[in-house]
C-alpha cells in the first residue's frame, strides 16, 4: 500500500471534486447523495447518476423531436419533459443542467421557439460535460480504492 | 117752528150744499167697496201676508162704512122708516166692526212694526255677509297666488332662477309697474342692485346698508311702505309723471349652510338681508291692500326657504364631489399600494432562493478554505471573509424573516424544551465576548420556573441572544445581569393584563447593564427598523439596527411585550421582556433540539423495519428519496403513478411520501383517496407526506386542506429526513417552517 500515492490521489480527488463544486458543476445534492452510500450500497452514486443520464438523453431525445416542426410545437409536452429534467437534475445536484432547465421553462411558457431550441442545446451540451467530469472523478475513485485507500468524505456544508 | 137757542140758527137744506154731500157720498161709497175689493185681490195673491183676518175685518169695516154712506144718500130727502132702519142698523154694524178693529190695531201695530225692524236687520246682516264673502274671495285669491308663486320659486334649485321667477311672477300677479331686489355686497356695507323686472338698470349700482330707511325695513319681518324717493326705490330716471305708485319693500333672509349649525335655529343672530322692492303702477291711484302686503310677506319668507334650499344642495354637490375626488385618489393609492406589495414579495421571492445559494457557497468554501494549510495572512484574511460572510447570512435572514413577521406568513414553530438549558447556552454563546470585555455575566432562574416549557425554541434563544448581546455591544465597563422569573399581573402596561392560566405561564426576562444607557426620548425609536441612536459608542459597533424590531416581534407573536428602561445616559438600562409560554406535562422527557445541531445519531436508529411507500414519477428523484430513507433503515417500495400507489398502500405502510411537484391538484387527490380508503377499513392510515420543490403558504395550505400530515422540501438532505420522520412517528403531524 503506497501512502504518498493513496495522500496524492485523496488529495487530486479532494480538490477535484472541490472545483466541480465551485465552478457550479454540483451542489449541495450530490454532497447528500454521497452521504447515502455505505457498505450496503457501494453503488448508489454511480448508479443514481447513471440513470439521470439515461433519462436525460431520452428526455432530450423527445423534446428535439418536438421542437423540430417550426409550426406545429407541442410547447406542453416540452414544458413536462423540462419539468421532469428539472426535478431529476435537483435530486442529483445537477446544479448548471438545473439552471438551464429553469430558463428553459421560461422559454417553453412564453412558447419562444428559437429559446428553446437553445437551450435544449445548452442542457445537452451541460449533461454532457457534467457525465464526462463524473466520470473522471469515479475513476478517481477507483484508483483510489485499487490503492486501497478509502475515498475522503468532502463536506461542503 | 120753534125758535131754539142753538148757536148757529138752523139752516135749510141747502141745494148746492145738498148736492156736493150727495155726490161726495156716492164716491166714498163707491171708494168704499172698490178698496176691499182691491185688498181680496191682493190677498189672494200674497200668500205671504199673515194677517188675513186682520184684512177681512178691515173689509168688513170699509163694507160698512161705504154701506152707510150710500144709505145716506136715501136720508137727504124724506125717507121711509124702513130705510131709517137700515141706516140704523148698518151704523150700528159699523160701529160694531170699527170698534173691533180699532181695538185690533192695537194689537197688530207693533207685530208690524217689529216686522219692519227685523227686515231692517236682516238687509244689514245680507250686507254684511256680501262684505265677508268679498273678504275671503280676496283671501283666496292671495293664498292661490301665493301657492303658485311659491311652486314657481321652489320648482328650482338655482339660486338666480329663483330670484327671477320670483320678481316676474310677483310682478304679474300684483300687476307692479317695477319690483327690484337688492342684495348685499361681499362686504356687507352696500345694496347692490341685483335684478330688476323691467328696467335696465346701470351696472354696480350701489347703496350704503345704513340708510335710515333701509334700517327700519330690515327691523321688521312685515312689508313697509317706503316713499318712493327714497334712494333704492328711485330706479329710473323721474320721466315726468305726476304721480309715482306707492312703494312697498319687504325684507329677505339669506340663509347659509352655516346658519342652520347655531343652535338657536330658525332665529338667526347673524342675519344678512336682501331688500325687495315693489312699485305700483304711477298715475293709477291704486293702493296697497292688507291681502296683498301678506301675500308679499309670504312670498319673501318662501323666498328665503328656497334660497337656503338651493345654498344646502350646492354645500352637498361640493361635498360628494370632494367624496369622489378622494375616492378615486384612495383607489390610485390603494391600486399602488397593492403594486408595491407585489413587486416586493416578487422580490422576496427571487431573495429567498436566490441569494441564499450563493452565500452558503461563499460560507461553505470559505470554511473549507479554513482547514487547509494557510499562511497566516492568509488565515487572517479567510477568518475576515468567513466573518463578513456570515453577517451577511444573518442580515439576510433577519431581513426575511422581518418580511414575512410584517406579511403575518411566520408562524411559531412550537415544541417543548428545557428553559433551564437555554439561558445557559446563551450565556455560553456570550461568554467569550463578555470575557474580553471583562463584563462578568450573572444568571439568576428563579425557583419557580418551570424546566420543561413548550415554546418556539429557536426564536426565544433568538430574542434573549440579541437582548444580551446588545448589552454587551453597549457595555463598556460593569456588569450585565439576566433575571428570569414567572410574572404575576403587576406589569408595567396598564391595559396588558398576564394572567397565568392553568397550562401557560409568563416568563419575564430582565437584562440589566451598566453601559451607555440611553436617552429616555430614544427609547420609543428603539424598537423601529433601522433607526439608530447616534451616539458616538455605537457608532463604533456593527449591527443594523434590525435586532429589536425583530425581536419585539417575535415578542408580539409569543403573546408578550417588551420594554426598555433608561435613566439616561451614561446610567445603564434594563431590557425586560414577557413571553407566554406553555408549561409541559412531560417534564421528565428533554428533548434534543437543534441548538446547536447534534451531530452523528447513528444512522440505524428507530426506523428499522419501518414500511413506507414512495410515489414519484420521475425515476431519478424516486431513486434518490429510495436511498436516502433505506440508508435510515426503512423498508422501502417504491411507485410511479397515483394508481398504483393506490393499489399499493396498505396498512402495513406507516408513511407514504409523495412527490407533488407538477402543477394541477391530481396529485393532492391521491391524497383523499387514501384517506377514503382507510376510513372503510378501520385499519390506521399511512402519514401522508408532500415532497415538493415550491415552499410557500399556499403549497402548504394546498396540503394541510387535502388531508396531507407534512410538506417537505425537495431536495431532502439526509439529516433533514432523519429529524423529519423522528418527528413525523411522534407527532403525527409536521409542518416544517421552511
Amino acid at each position: 500500500m503506497n501512502t504518498t500515492v493513496v495522500a496524492q490521489l485523496q488529495r487530486q480527488f479532494q480538490d477535484y471534486i472541490v472545483s466541480l463544486y465551485q465552478q457550479g458543476f454540483l451542489d449541495n445534492q450530490f454532497s447528500e447523495l454521497r452521504k447515502l452510500q455505505d457498505e450496503g450500497t457501494p453503488d448508489f452514486v454511480a448508479e443514481v447518476v447513471s440513470l439521470f443520464f439515461d433519462d436525460c438523453s431520452k428526455l432530450i431525445n423527445t423534446m428535439s423531436a418536438s421542437l423540430e416542426r417550426p409550426d406545429n410545437v407541442d410547447f406542453k409536452q416540452v414544458d413536462s419533459g423540462v419539468h421532469q429534467l428539472k426535478g431529476s437534475s435537483s435530486s442529483v445536484g445537477a446544479q448548471r443542467v438545473k439552471n438551464v432547465c429553469i430558463s428553459f421553462k421560461e422559454c417553453c411558457h412564453v412558447q419562444n421557439r428559437e429559446g428553446c431550441l437553445r437551450c435544449l442545446q445548452q442542457v445537452d451540451y451541460e449533461y454532457k460535460m457534467l457525465k464526462t467530469k463524473l466520470q473522471d472523478l469515479f475513476n478517481l475513485e477507483q484508483q483510489i480504492l485499487q490503492a486501497g485507500g478509502t475515498i475522503p468524505q468532502v463536506d461542503i456544508n | 117752528m120753534e125758535v131754539c137757542n142753538c148757536i148757529e140758527p138752523q139752516w135749510p137744506a141747502d141745494e148746492l150744499l145738498m148736492k156736493y154731500q150727495y155726490i161726495s157720498d156716492f164716491f166714498i161709497a163707491i171708494a168704499y167697496f172698490s178698496i176691499p175689493l182691491e185688498l181680496i185681490y191682493f190677498v189672494k195673491k200674497s200668500a205671504v201676508f199673515p194677517y188675513r183676518w186682520v184684512l177681512v175685518q178691515f173689509g168688513a169695516f170699509i163694507v160698512l162704512c161705504g154701506a152707510t154712506h150710500l144709505i145716506n144718500l136715501w136720508t137727504f130727502t124724506t125717507h121711509s122708516r124702513t130705510v131709517a132702519l137700515v141706516m140704523t142698523t148698518a151704523k150700528v154694524l159699523t160701529a160694531v166692526v170699527s170698534c173691533a178693529t180699532a181695538l185690533m190695531l192695537v194689537h197688530i201695530i207693533p207685530d208690524l212694526l217689529s216686522v219692519k225692524t227685523r227686515e231692517l236687520f236682516l238687509k244689514n246682516k245680507a250686507a254684511e255677509l256680501d262684505r265677508e264673502m268679498g273678504l275671503i274671495r280676496t283671501q283666496e285669491e292671495t293664498g292661490r297666488h301665493v301657492r303658485m308663486l311659491t311652486h314657481e320659486i321652489r320648482s328650482t334649485l338655482d339660486r338666480h332662477t329663483i330670484l327671477k321667477t320670483t320678481l316676474v311672477e310677483l310682478g304679474r300677479t300684483l300687476a307692479l309697474e317695477e319690483c327690484a331686489l337688492w342684495m348685499p355686497t361681499r362686504t356687507g356695507l352696500e345694496l347692490q342692485l341685483s335684478y330688476t323686472l323691467r328696467h335696465q338698470h346701470p351696472v354696480e349700482y350701489t347703496v350704503p346698508i345704513q340708510l335710515p330707511v333701509i334700517n327700519q325695513v330690515f327691523g321688521t319681518s312685515r312689508a313697509v311702505k317706503i316713499s318712493p324717493n327714497s334712494p333704492v326705490a328711485r330706479l329710473r330716471p323721474v320721466s315726468g309723471k305726476y304721480m309715482l305708485g306707492e312703494v312697498v319693500a319687504v325684507r329677505v333672509p339669506l340663509l347659509h349652510l352655516s346658519n342652520f349649525q347655531i343652535n338657536d335655529w330658525p332665529e338667526l343672530s347673524t342675519k344678512r338681508y336682501a331688500l325687495m322692492v315693489l312699485m305700483l303702477p304711477s298715475d293709477s291711484a291704486r293702493q296697497w291692500h292688507v291681502h296683498e302686503l301678506e301675500l308679499v310677506e309670504v312670498v319673501a319668507d318662501q323666498v328665503a326657504v328656497a334660497l337656503s334650499h338651493a345654498a344646502i344642495l350646492e354645500e352637498s354637490m361640493r361635498a360628494r364631489n370632494l367624496l369622489m375626488e378622494q375616492n378615486v385618489a384612495l383607489d390610485l393609492a390603494r391600486r399602488e399600494a397593492e403594486t408595491a406589495i407585489r413587486a416586493r414579495n416578487d422580490f422576496l421571492a427571487v431573495m429567498n432562493h436566490e441569494m441564499r445559494t450563493p452565500m452558503h457557497a461563499i460560507i461553505a468554501l470559505s470554511s473549507l478554505l479554513q482547514e487547509t494549510e494557510l499562511t497566516p495572512e492568509q488565515r487572517l484574511m479567510v477568518e475576515t471573509i468567513l466573518k463578513s460572510s456570515n453577517l451577511l447570512a444573518t442580515l439576510m435572514n433577519d431581513v426575511l424573516d422581518l418580511s414575512r413577521l410584517e406579511d403575518g406568513s411566520l408562524q411559531l414553530e412550537l415544541g417543548t424544551f428545557n428553559l433551564h438549558t437555554l439561558f445557559r447556552e446563551v450565556l455560553n454563546l456570550i461568554k467569550p465576548i463578555a470575557v474580553v470585555k471583562k463584563l462578568p455575566i450573572t444568571l439568576n432562574l428563579a425557583p419557580d420556573l418551570p424546566e420543561f416549557v413548550v415554546g418556539d425554541e429557536k426564536r426565544l434563544m433568538q430574542i434573549i441572544l440579541n437582548i444580551v448581546g446588545n448589552a454587551v455591544k453597549f457595555s463598556k465597563q460593569g456588569s450585565i445581569s439576566v433575571t428570569a422569573l414567572v410574572t404575576k399581573s403587576d406589569t408595567r402596561d396598564a391595559d396588558f393584563f398576564v394572567v397565568p392560566t392553568g397550562s401557560h405561564f409568563y416568563l419575564r426576562v430582565k437584562v440589566k447593564d451598566s453601559g451607555a444607557g440611553i436617552n429616555p426620548q430614544d427609547i420609543p425609536k428603539l424598537f423601529t427598523k433601522f433607526a439608530q441612536t447616534q451616539s458616538l459608542a455605537t457608532r463604533s459597533s456593527g449591527g443594523s439596527g434590525l435586532g429589536l424590531a425583530i425581536s419585539k416581534r417575535f415578542v408580539n407573536l409569543m403573546e408578550g411585550n417588551i420594554w426598555i428602561e433608561s435613566d439616561g445616559l451614561g446610567k445603564g438600562c434594563t431590557a425586560i421582556f414577557d413571553v407566554k409560554l406553555g408549561i409541559s406535562e412531560r417534564s421528565n422527557e428533554s428533548k434534543q433540539s437543534g441548538i446547536p445541531k447534534v451531530p452523528a445519531i447513528p444512522r440505524h436508529s428507530s426506523f428499522t423495519g419501518l414500511k413506507v411507500l414512495v410515489m414519484d414519477e420521475n425515476g431519478v428523484s424516486r431513486m434518490v428519496t429510495k436511498g436516502l430513507l433505506v440508508h435510515l433503515g426503512c423498508e422501502v417500495t417504491t411507485v410511479s403513478s397515483n394508481e398504483e400507489c393506490l393499489r399499493v398502500v396498505s396498512h402495513e405502510h406507516k408513511v407514504v411520501f409523495m412527490d407533488v411537484c407538477l402543477p394541477g391538484v391530481e396529485n393532492y387527490q391521491i391524497a383523499l383517496r387514501i384517506h377514503e380508503k382507510f376510513t372503510k377499513q378501520r385499519h390506521q392510515r399511512p402519514l401522508l407526506v408532500a415532497l415538493t420543490g415550491n415552499t410557500d403558504k399556499s403549497t402548504k395550505e394546498k396540503c394541510m386542506s387535502f388531508g396531507l400530515d407534512g410538506v417537505l422540501l425537495k431536495p431532502v438532505s439526509l439529516d433533514n429526513m432523519r429529524d423529519v420522520l423522528s418527528d413525523l412517528l411522534e407527532r403525527r403531524v409536521l409542518y416544517e417552517g421552511m
